[in-house]
């Protein structure tokens, strides 16, 4: 079984995490910055399965899942606050929420 | 009976704090009964102390009351008082006069709104006043001294409601301070030297051992000149002497009584009195003698000529306070202390007598100060014109009434010391007092009525609250110069003989005076007699009968520029407001605007200025967009790598 390099999983790590910062950094809709954050972390996640793999170590895999499950629960918690928000607000648009300006 | 001494300036200082505390809400009659009670009973206790005195049953000659020493570390100032032949004579002038001046001002002050304040005030003056003559010690003088002070500037405030009082009142304040400044600086140098401000001590040992004062110097003068310069000049202030007279003239701007108490007949006079207790020191300086005398002879001619151009009638009065002053100031020079004092008491006499009796005067015109808006006041006034002329009569030194003994001791002393300029400045100016004293009368008592229909029609002579009192001086004005009756009527002069063992001689010193013939004396009193004379008609061909005020018209108008610059007093306020008043301001000026305004308060604006312009920056990097933020954690991170790759 010919094995896909490892620079080839970095190379895409390293894209999915551009592609997610680029997107927290611009995007408005506070839904899609959250989408763009597991991106990142899931790029990272990616990473480390690599790496895991090309050095026969599965702490890097152990890893992955607290950052999974950690994902999950900020996933939830920022949704709730993104309802309680909407409710508040009627709007999620982050442009809009700067109320601690300084 | 003199183990109640102590009570004499306690009285009235229980009346002040009665009537100062409590008194608004007491009905008048109990603020009077306090404010008069207070002084009367003083008076009670200390004619009873005066009594025992006089029959001298104590051993010595002065009588001491140590109440209790105030102690600092080795310092300690006994609070003491003491009676003797000289604090005797002020203190019976001080609650005599003082006594008759309360009752008066209980008419005078009547309709005064601030009744019991007016009462808290002058009993506290009359306190300050008696702790001044009969402390043992000068610092408990000094007590006294700035008391009288803070009174002083309180009464002459007293219409705070009005704009020239309060602004006299910070005046004699102020003038004041410079001569107190003095005053304390002689009082270090003697205790520096001497350990003590006990007058029984400093002046046993200073005339046991007068090389104690004229060896050693301060700042090049001997001791005793330098002390009895800053004593001086202590007196200066208070006795209002060229040139710190300025406050006096002003100080009219208090009710009448005041004037007649504080500005004539005590306060002014503790200056002359401090100079003839330290009479030892004075005895010692014989330069500096030399000065007071010529100050004072200077002080009495100068204000005796603006009283002439005169036309408010408490400020004819007023400068002749001052020109009597020189006159006690003059003797004092001359080492005649005894003749001094003398003058202190007659002086206070006809004084007080005269400025109650202006204020009876004033009282009945409604306010009226303006001796052109008198005239023809005999008929209406009686009791007033015939008490004020009796003042008029004793202050020209015609005879036998209180002034002619004193001026003519004081007289004597010049011309018996050779000094005969400063006789001739005296007689001059006794000249003039007669006539400016005279042309006051005329113009106010004589001719016709030119105020206003309605001040002739509210014409009344006083209740007899006020009148008494002026009766009680005019005789005390008549006879209280018989104490002192010279030497050529009687053997010996009483009042000499009475003050002489507060008094020192010196080695020498007496040699000085030169016995003079009978006859000379009584060429040298009918010369003065003469003079006085001429003055009062030279002011009755002037100012007697209806055309007085035109004639006085036509005279300024012969001499205007001389008329101008005595009415406007030589220009001194002026002057000093140039010199003195408008640097100063200037100077307060820039360390107001320029140091404390620019400098030190522009330093702190400055750097809060800076912190606010950082927070200003600073604030513009939180927007509360969370997008912003991260970007900066993005730049952070960026940052961190480059650091990690290549660092």
């Amino acid at each position: 079984m010919s094995s896909v390099p490892i620079s080839w999983y970095l190379m895409l790590a390293a894209l999915l995490f551009a592609i997610g910062t680029v997107g927290a950094l611009t995007r408005r809709n506070g839904i899609s910055i959250f989408l763009s954050i597991e991106l990142m972390l899931n790029a990272a996640n990616l990473t480390l399965v690599a790496f895991s793999r090309q050095m026969g170590d599965r702490t890097g895999q152990l890893i992955v899942f607290f950052v999974m499950a950690v994902a999950a629960a900020e996933a939830a918690v920022g949704l709730a606050l993104f309802i309680a928000v909407f409710r508040a607000r009627r709007t999620i648009d982050i442009n809009r929420l700067n109320l601690m300006r300084g | 009976m003199l183990e109640l001494l102590w009570l004499i300036p306690i009285l009235p200082l229980a009346g002040a704090a009665v009537n100062g505390l409590l008194g608004r809400r007491f009905p008048k009659a109990l603020v009077t009964a306090v404010g008069v009670g207070a002084p009367l009973l003083s008076l009670l206790v200390a004619l009873g102390c005066l009594w025992e005195f006089a029959k001298g049953s104590f051993p010595g000659d002065a009588y001491n009351l140590v109440l209790y020493a105030w102690t600092a570390g080795d310092l300690s100032i006994p609070v003491a008082f003491l009676l003797d032949h000289l604090s005797a004579v002020m203190l019976f002038i001080v609650t005599f006069v003082g006594f008759l001046i309360h009752v008066y001002s209980a008419g005078y002050m009547a309709h005064e709104e601030r009744y019991s304040r007016y009462f808290a005030y002058l009993n506290l003056f009359m306190s300050a006043m008696l702790l001044l003559v009969l402390g043992n010690n000068y610092l408990v003088m000094f007590v006294g001294w700035e008391g009288v002070g803070l009174c002083s500037y309180l009464l002459i405030g007293f219409y705070y409601d009005q704009r020239f009082p309060p602004y006299a009142g910070k005046k004699a304040f102020i003038v004041n301070r410079i001569g107190d400044f003095a005053f304390l600086v002689g009082m270090f140098a003697l205790f520096a030297n001497f350990g003590t401000l006990n007058y029984a001590d400093l002046f046993s040992r200073i005339s046991e051992q007068p090389g104690l004062v004229t060896g050693p110097t301060v700042m090049g003068l001997p001791l005793a000149s330098f002390v009895a310069l800053c004593f001086f000049v202590g007196a200066m202030g208070k006795s209002a002497q060229i040139p710190l007279y300025v406050w006096l003239p002003d100080a009219m701007a208090g009710p009448t009584p005041v004037s007649a108490l504080i500005h004539a007949a005590t306060m002014v006079t503790a200056g002359v009195y401090m100079v003839v207790r330290s009479n030892v020191i004075y005895q010692l300086a014989p330069g500096v003698s030399q000065f007071v005398a010529v100050i004072g002879a200077a002080t009495a001619i100068f204000a005796a000529t603006i009283a002439i151009a005169q036309t408010d009638i408490k400020k004819v009065l007023a400068y002749s306070t001052v020109s009597q002053l020189g006159y006690m100031f003059l003797a004092a020079g001359l080492g005649a202390y005894s003749a001094a004092l003398f003058h202190v008491l007659t002086h206070a006499f006809f004084k007080a007598l005269l400025f109650l009796a202006s204020g009876s005067v004033i009282h009945a015109m409604g306010g009226e100060q303006d001796m052109t808006k008198m005239g023809g006041l005999k008929k209406k006034l009686p009791s007033t014109f015939w008490t004020y002329l009796i003042g008029t009569i004793a202050i020209a030194g015609i005879p036998p009434l209180a002034g002619f003994f004193s001026k003519d001791e004081i007289l004597h002393a010049a011309a018996g010391n050779g000094q005969w300029v400063l006789w001739a400045v005296g007689l001059i100016t006794a000249g003039l007092t007669a006539f400016y004293m005279f042309r006051s009368v005329f113009l106010s008592f004589f001719g016709s009525f030119r105020g206003t229909h309605e001040q002739e029609h509210h014409l009344h002579e006083s209740p007899p609250s006020m009148t008494i009192p002026l009766w009680i001086l005019a005789a005390g004005s008549v006879v209280a110069g018989w104490i002192g009756l010279p030497k050529v009527i009687a053997e010996t002069n009483q009042f000499h003989r009475w003050l002489e063992p507060v008094l020192f001689h010196p080695a020498g010193r007496e040699a000085i005076e030169h016995e003079m013939g009978t006859g000379m004396e009584w060429a040298l009193i009918l010369i003065a007699v003469a003079v006085a004379v001429a003055g009062i008609l030279l002011a009755r061909s002037m100012y007697g009968g209806d055309s007085g005020l035109a004639n006085g018209r036509t005279w300024a108008e012969r001499f205007p520029v001389l008329h101008r610059v005595l009415v406007n007093k030589y220009y001194v306020d002026e002057i000093y407001d140039a010199l003195i008043v408008k640097p100063l301001a200037g100077l307060s000026r820039f360390f107001w605007k320029g140091v404390d305004t620019f400098i030190i308060d522009g330093t702190i604006h400055a750097g809060a200025y800076a912190t606010e312009l950082t927070g200003e920056f600073g604030r513009l990097s939180t927007t509360g967009n969370v997008r912003t933020y991260a970007l900066y954690f993005f730049l952070g991170v960026i940052l961190l790598g480059c650091w990690i790759a290549f660092g």
